[in-house]
């Protein structure tokens, strides 16, 4: 079957129950994308599907269509350049860093569709789970990409879709 | 300095090739015999020099520290190197970092020391070593550099890797002299800096390893992959200390992608596929019958009973003991007792267990996690049956730890699928499902606090009896002694890193040892966790029985014990505990001694509806010497879900014998939405080097629950509060 991910079109021979990550970490070699639970909880796993934030841990690669555009960490911008992955960097976020793909993939998707969220707002966005305890760092980290969003005046685009 | 030794100096220079540098993507290619291209041409330049056996230097500056302790997230990595470059007068910006491998580390005689990273000792264990070794490679080089200016070494000085001759204003870099510094033996013992000389100890620089965490390209033993490689996903049987009795290989052997379906030992099976997913399905496929021993019907209350027999038993090993409390009890006829328990808790590290082994008939090695190198490479070469000489673990960055892999159980068990498949490398993945039901639990234990109040309304007496698992007697029974479990009492101890902080005329602490089947092992923070929370509960209680004030209460008791309430005082400070708290909420504080530093909590909730809301937390924490103050903010404001998880939410419960909570969607964490505001004051000191990886996780919990009863009068004394009522 076809997918489209981080903007290039692959051909993957893979059983239809396979989930995505196992396709993407298997088959395409991107293990930037962590399995942490399999369930489809804690998050480590997240990618963005059409621009949207996605489990990929329980997702079977099968109700995928080729059309539609999966965007990892590596595929999250070039040269890791995100807003977000800056102020990761600003504020040295990752602790053991095994969660930290996931949590800038919910972070990233929520800042495309909310570009100023409220605390609030983070908190309730953001799911993942993060057992070094970066939480304090993350939302400030959401934060300060958000100001880095409104000074350039514009959501992120830069997205290899 | 001596004049230079002209030994022949390849052999140091060869021997760093094969060591694991920072900011690769295949992280195997060096390091394994395979011949695929290396990841950066650099890895192959001759012309770095091992200054010593800590210190690379590359001909373009670029200073590669080693690391030997294990880098698991606490960020020891970066302190470690901060802590040889400061003496090392080299350009932090040029500093790179590679790991150890403990099988060359035994080679060379153990040259890199003890590489084993549990009880916050990584920074504390090290310090002094390390700054000796970032001091002599400084004096080899500044003994080069003169040389080679053919000036005096004393007009020399060493600022940012560079060595300048003052009156003549010339200077080498240390990549310039770096080969020919090798040839110089510097002094045994060089003089260190005071720590008032500090330009880079003590400064708040950014971590050397968070880049490849950014984008991706970091490589976990979960990502690692060599060619030909397959892997395998087991299970053991779910009641510990049960075995495998037989499995129907047949009836998945077919199943795509399937290789082998394997017996790993007395009571684990294994499927090896070509991928997870293939191996998963096929083992969740796979028929198995275990005999799950005689433990097959324990529950958490059986547990529990077998533990409140211990808070009575006559006999019991002594912990702590001052004056005669139990005669005074006795004689009390005012006793205010309470009882406390704290459950099974799973590491639940994000990062599953795994490793990578290959085996063959003379050689036998490991690319993944392990806190414990050395021990894993022991366990490596007893799985294999070679030498150690023949083995090698490739240490790796971990996707968290905090304790798990202090236990290698799944080393063990890698190793012994691999060599049933010699001369292919083989991945074993363990689900997060296998990882609950097979983690090294926090232990259980439950606590009986009695004591009795003078007519000055002092503490007069206190005897406190623990009854519950030892982690030791399981993972280390050798270090059992003739007084039990030497870790059972962290936090109440009589004097040392763990020492109680309070003066106590007639004082006992004692301990009933309740094994249990389930496996105990080492989880971030230890012991220290419930007996600061048994302790300090307690100690609010008795403040609250003798109608005191809970931070005079303690302070009254600590006269003799200054860097504990200097510690204390801070954190009330940092709340305003003086102030009158906001209409609603409520203020509850705690203090500990673990792990060298001396570290004090104090919270602020209110509890609405019966719905527990933490507003703040001020954390102070004094570990003598500070190397990166916003990672030991990191360290501390992190603690906080390790610490406050349990007291909210998660517990391991046993039923039928094996552990019920199976994920993350029944072993229940904090999340972001659960974090409350964590403000972290750090009071170094000096003098003295704390932990700061572990303590602060003890004072989490009791603080927020001696705030819940300020705020409500509701003393819970069983945790996760998920199985209180606080409407009641």
């Amino acid at each position: 079957m076809k997918l489209t991910v981080n903007g290039v079109q692959r051909e993957v021979d893979v059983e239809g129950d396979t989930p995505l990550l196992w396709v993407l970490r298997e088959e395409l070699g991107l293990t930037g994308t962590k399995f942490g639970c399999g369930i489809a909880v804690c998050g480590a796993c997240t990618v963005h599907i059409d621009g949207v934030a996605q489990r990929s841990c329980a997702l079977p690669v099968s109700l995928l269509q080729a059309s539609q555009k999966i965007t990892t960490i590596e595929g999250l911008a070039e040269n890791a350049d995100h807003p977000v992955q800056q102020a990761w960097a600003e504020l040295d976020v990752p602790q053991c860093g095994y969660c930290q793909s996931g949590m800038m993939m919910a972070a990233a998707s929520l800042l495309s569709q909310n570009p100023s969220p409220s605390e609030a707002q983070i908190r309730s966005h953001i799911t993942n789970i993060c057992r070094c305890g970066t939480y304090p760092r993350v939302l400030k980290g959401v934060q300060i990409a958000s100001e880095h969003l409104a000074n350039k005046g514009a959501a992120p685009q830069n997205e290899k879709a | 300095m001596k004049k230079p030794d002209l030994r022949d100096s390849t052999q140091t220079t060869l021997s760093r090739r094969s060591f694991l540098k920072s900011g690769t993507v295949a992280a195997g290619a060096f390091v394994f015999g395979f011949s695929f291209p290396l990841a950066r041409p650099a890895f192959a330049n001759a012309e770095a020099t091992e200054v010593n056996a800590w210190i690379v230097v590359e001909p373009d500056d670029t200073v590669i520290i080693r690391i030997a302790r294990i880098e698991m997230g606490q960020g020891a990595l970066t302190g470690l190197a901060q802590l040889v470059a400061e003496e090392l007068e080299c350009d932090w910006s040029r500093v790179q970092f590679e790991l150890v491998k403990p099988g060359e580390n035994l080679s060379r005689g153990k040259v890199w020391q003890n590489q084993s990273t549990g009880g916050s000792r990584a920074i504390r264990g090290s310090q002094a070593y390390l700054r000796q070794a970032g001091a002599r490679a400084r004096a080899m080089l500044l003994a080069a550099a003169a040389e080679d200016m053919n000036v005096p070494e004393a007009e020399c000085e060493v600022h940012q890797g560079r060595i300048t001759h003052g009156p003549s204003g010339r200077s080498v870099s240390f990549g310039q002299v770096a080969h020919a510094a090798q040839r110089f033996t510097p002094p045994e013992e060089v003089p260190l800096k005071d720590p008032s000389e500090w330009t880079l100890v003590g400064k708040d620089v950014k971590r050397l390893d968070t880049r490849d965490k950014l984008n991706g390209s970091l490589v976990y033993g979960m990502d690692f992959t060599l060619p030909g490689m397959l892997v395998a996903v087991p299970k053991a049987c779910p009641v510990h200390g049960g075995t495998l009795k037989q499995f129907n290989a047949e009836a998945v052997k077919s199943m795509p992608g399937v290789k082998h379906v394997l017996r790993v030992d007395d009571e684990s099976v294994a499927v090896v596929a070509d991928t997870f997913w293939h191996a998963k399905k096929a083992l969740d496929a796979l028929p198995i019958e275990w005999d799950e021993g005689p433990n097959a019907t324990v529950s958490s209350d059986d547990i529990a009973k077998l533990l409140a027999e211990g808070l009575s038993d006559e006999t019991a090993y002594i912990g702590n003991q001052i004056g005669d409390a139990k005669t005074v009890l006795a004689d009390s006829d005012q006793v205010i007792e309470a009882d406390y328990q704290y459950p099974f808790q799973n590491h639940a590290q994000m990062e599953p267990l795994c490793a990578t082994v290959r085996f063959d008939e003379n050689r036998c090695e490991m690319w993944g996690p392990t806190q414990v190198p050395e021990s894993a490479l022991a366990t490596l070469a007893e799985a294999s049956g070679l030498p150690q000489t023949q083995c090698e673990v490739h240490t790796m960055r971990i996707g968290g730890s905090f304790g798990r892999r202090l236990a290698t159980d799944y080393v063990k068990q890698a190793t012994l699928i691999a060599k049933q498949i010699p001369g292919t490398p083989v991945k074993m993945m363990w689900t997060r499902e296998e990882d609950m039901a097979q983690g090294r639990f926090h232990p259980v234990t439950q606590c009986r606090l009695r004591a009795t109040l003078g007519e000055d309304k002092n503490l007069k007496a206190l005897h406190m009896r623990i009854s519950g698992q030892s982690i030791m007697a399981y993972a280390m029974p050798q270090a059992m002694g003739p007084s039990g479990d030497p870790i059972i009492f962290q936090g109440l101890d009589p004097e040392g890193d763990m020492a109680f902080g309070y003066s106590v005329p007639n004082l006992l602490v004692d301990y009933a040892m309740r094994n249990t089947h389930i496996r105990p092992g080492f989880w971030r923070g230890v012991n220290l966790n419930q007996n600061a929370l048994y302790m300090e509960c307690f100690i609010d209680e008795l403040a609250h029985a003798s109608d005191t004030d809970p931070l005079v209460f303690r302070q009254r008791l600590m006269a003799k014990h200054p860097q504990h309430l200097a510690v204390l005082n801070a954190a009330a400070d940092g709340i305003g505990w003086d102030t009158t708290p906001p209409k609603g909420v409520g203020r509850g504080i705690a203090q500990v001694k673990g792990f060298g530093s001396y570290v004090a909590a104090a919270a602020e909730v209110s509890v609405d509806n019966g719905t527990l809301k933490i507003h703040r937390i001020v954390a102070a924490t004094d570990p003598g010497y500070v190397v990166n103050p916003q990672q030991v903010e990191a360290q501390v404001a992190g603690s906080f879900v390790y610490g406050l998880s349990p007291l909210l939410y998660s517990e391991c419960t046993v039923e039928s014998g094996r552990i019920k909570q199976s994920n993350f969607h029944d072993y229940r964490v904090m999340l972001l939405q659960d974090m409350p505001e964590v403000e972290v004051i750090t009071v170094a000191t000096g003098g003295f080097w704390g932990g700061v990886g572990e303590p602060t996780i003890a004072v989490a919990a009791p603080a927020v629950l001696n705030a819940i009863f300020a705020a409500t009068g509701k003393r819970i004394r069983s945790v996760p509060i998920k199985n209180s009522d606080l409407m009641a």
